[in-house]
């Protein structure tokens, strides 16, 4: 369980992470999803006690991160794969993890093991490839066998193989009842994995809902129409329960009706269409849109998403 | 955090540790700051460097001097562990390594996320960089001496440890280096970056001692002895400065002078590690 209150960075004139208050919760995953520069990271820096909030704070099972008296027991995390010294083999990198929070060192195996590092326990890092870096990140963060588990953009720059890894790993140890808390800029990766979204922008919360909450909202088919008598169709339109919203030069978009029903409609009263075609905003696109208005939006499920892209 | 209590035939999933295991202290950390220290190979070549840079060269300067010098200010033990003058640094770079190396790699990111207790991973990395560097010292400065004194013996210049200050020089030679070695360390907490913190140490160990020589005469007198190369060597002389040379501390009084600068880069160090985002 992470939760956060009115959570401040600000570096300089930048608000790198602007007031966010969320909670997340154990045995799901959530997804921290934001354009580069959304202040993701900075977020998870804090909650780690690397950064020090400028107002607000953070806790992990209610303290604050610095003040845990078993910290890798708590937190397991991984922000940067390259966050070690090469010259160091892998054993003796996660040696030195566990002796300073006294765990166990019949561990290391253990997770050597489950991330499939075994063979190359006693080669130095330097010469890891990124996917064996991550894999030693994350058994690093497994290390202390910890409820919160935090990964940021884990799946950065690793082969499909290894993004499938990542997701089924993340997956149990979900089910296994953990906190995870995942940050992503792709929304296609949150969608595939994530259980609960948070979405940020700017370093303002944007979006705090469950994915399909997100995928009801942001999803919806619209139907793109071309008409000389658009008035005349607009009312037929709101008058079978449809929105309308026009986008000049004789187009409008309608929501709440399909392709099917605009068609009929006009068919039924006689109105010339010129063009008739589906739109759907791809989750992507909803995202993108979503966060480049941050301001406009507040915690809570995104309303009516702008028409942002047209599928065929 | 409730953690579940895993039965014994559970070991070879995840969940395999008992409840109580995990507690991040003080003890925890020198363990893992001494597994740091010595899984790397730079520490290895640093302290060889060390050893033959402090040995090497006082048997050199022995050697030069069984051939060449014989007056009545000849301190046999302060020359056979001249090479401390050039030493003083590389211990001091491996100081400014232990700190800057994790800024360097991304380590300390990876160090702090598991163990936030600043202050505790400072201390235990002074303790265990102190050990080191104090053992490699004395191992450093016995050889130095028994292998200059071996070269001098020859034109019977030679000192042997049963005289007179002579056993405080050597020991003194070693507690040197360990408190260059922790000026070294303190620079790297303040600086956080490698070459910045190598050339201010060279800095305060060599450049500011060459400086004062610029200045006029009479202040040379009382800003001379402050300087921190030239308060910390007196440790390891074993007679006093002769008549008319530019006055120095007493050999205790101008180590704890060098351990004053060395902890004021440790302390100032300390500080800005503990407030600083890492």
């Amino acid at each position: 369980m992470i939760e956060a209150r009115g959570l401040t960075k600000r570096y300089g004139d930048t608000l790198a992470v602007d007031d966010l208050s969320f909670s997340v919760e154990p045995g799901k995953i959530t997804g921290f999803l934001g354009p580069n520069g959304a202040g993701k990271t900075t977020t998870m820096r804090m909650i780690l006690g690397l950064d020090r909030p400028t107002a607000g704070e953070v806790t992990v099972a209610g303290k604050p991160f610095p003040r845990l008296t078993h910290p890798m027991r708590e937190v397991g995390a991984l922000l940067d794969a390259k966050a070690l010294h090469g010259g160091r083999s892998a054993y003796n990198h996660l040696l030195c993890l566990a002796q300073s929070n006294n765990l166990p060192a019949k561990r290391i195996p253990e997770v050597l093991a489950l991330v499939g590092l075994t063979d190359v326990a006693k080669k130095r890092s330097k010469g890891f490839s990124l996917g064996m870096g991550q894999r030693l990140g994350i058994a690093a963060a497994l290390l202390g066998d910890p409820q919160v588990l935090m990964f940021d953009e884990p799946v950065n720059g690793l082969d499909p193989e290894g993004i499938l890894w990542i997701r089924n790993l993340m997956k149990a140890l979900a089910a296994e009842g953990r906190t995870i808390f995942v940050s992503s800029h792709l929304m296609s990766e949150m969608e595939n994995t994530a259980d609960h979204l948070l979405v940020i922008g700017r370093g303002k919360l944007i979006a705090d809902c469950t994915v399909e909450e997100f995928i009801a909202a942001n999803s919806q088919t619209h139907v793109r129409v071309r008409t000389p008598q658009l008035d005349q169709l607009a009312k037929l339109v709101a008058t079978a329960g449809g929105s309308v919203r026009e986008d000049g030069d004789g187009v409008m978009v309608v929501s709440g009706l399909d392709v099917g029903q605009v068609g009929d409609l006009a068919y039924e009263n006689s109105v010339r269409l010129h063009e008739l075609s589906p739109l759907q905003a791809s989750l992507e696109e909803a995202f993108m849109e979503l966060t480049a208005s941050s301001v406009e939006f507040h915690a809570g499920v995104p309303s009516q998403p702008e028409m942002a892209g047209e599928v065929a | 955090m409730a953690t579940t209590a895993t039965p014994a035939h559970a070991a070879s999933t995840p969940r395999v540790l008992p409840a109580s295991a995990g507690r991040a202290n003080f003890a925890g950390a020198l363990g893992s700051e001494f597994t740091k220290i010595r899984s790397v190979r730079s520490t290895y070549w640093t302290l060889l460097a060390l050893v033959v840079v402090t040995v090497g060269f006082g048997a050199l300067a022995c050697w030069g001097a069984a051939t060449h010098e014989h007056g009545p200010f000849f301190d046999a033990t302060q020359r056979s562990l001249g090479g401390l003058y050039i030493s003083q640094l590389v211990i001091g770079v491996l100081g400014v390594l232990v700190i800057t190396a994790e800024y360097s790699t991304g380590m300390i990111r990876t160090t702090l996320s598991t163990m936030p207790y600043r202050g505790t991973i400072v201390a235990a990395k002074a303790v265990v960089f102190t050990v080191v560097a104090l053992v490699t010292g004395l191992i450093t400065c016995f050889a130095s001496f028994f292998l200059g004194q071996a070269l001098l013996a020859s034109h019977h210049l030679n000192a042997s440890l049963g005289q007179p200050n002579v056993l405080r020089a050597v020991i003194g030679g070693a507690l040197f280096l360990t408190a260059s070695g922790l000026l070294g360390f303190g620079i790297g907490l303040l600086l956080r970056h490698t070459a910045a913190a190598i050339s201010t140490v060279v800095g305060l160990l060599f450049v500011i001692t060459l400086l004062v020589n610029f200045l006029p005469q009479s202040w040379q007198e009382h800003v001379d002895k402050w300087m921190p190369a030239i308060a910390g060597t007196q440790i390891w002389s074993t007679l006093p400065n002769p008549p008319g040379s530019t006055p120095v501390f007493a050999p205790w009084t101008g180590f704890a002078v060098f351990c004053v600068y060395a902890a004021i880069a440790v302390i100032a160090g300390l500080a800005l590690f503990r407030k600083r985002d890492a």
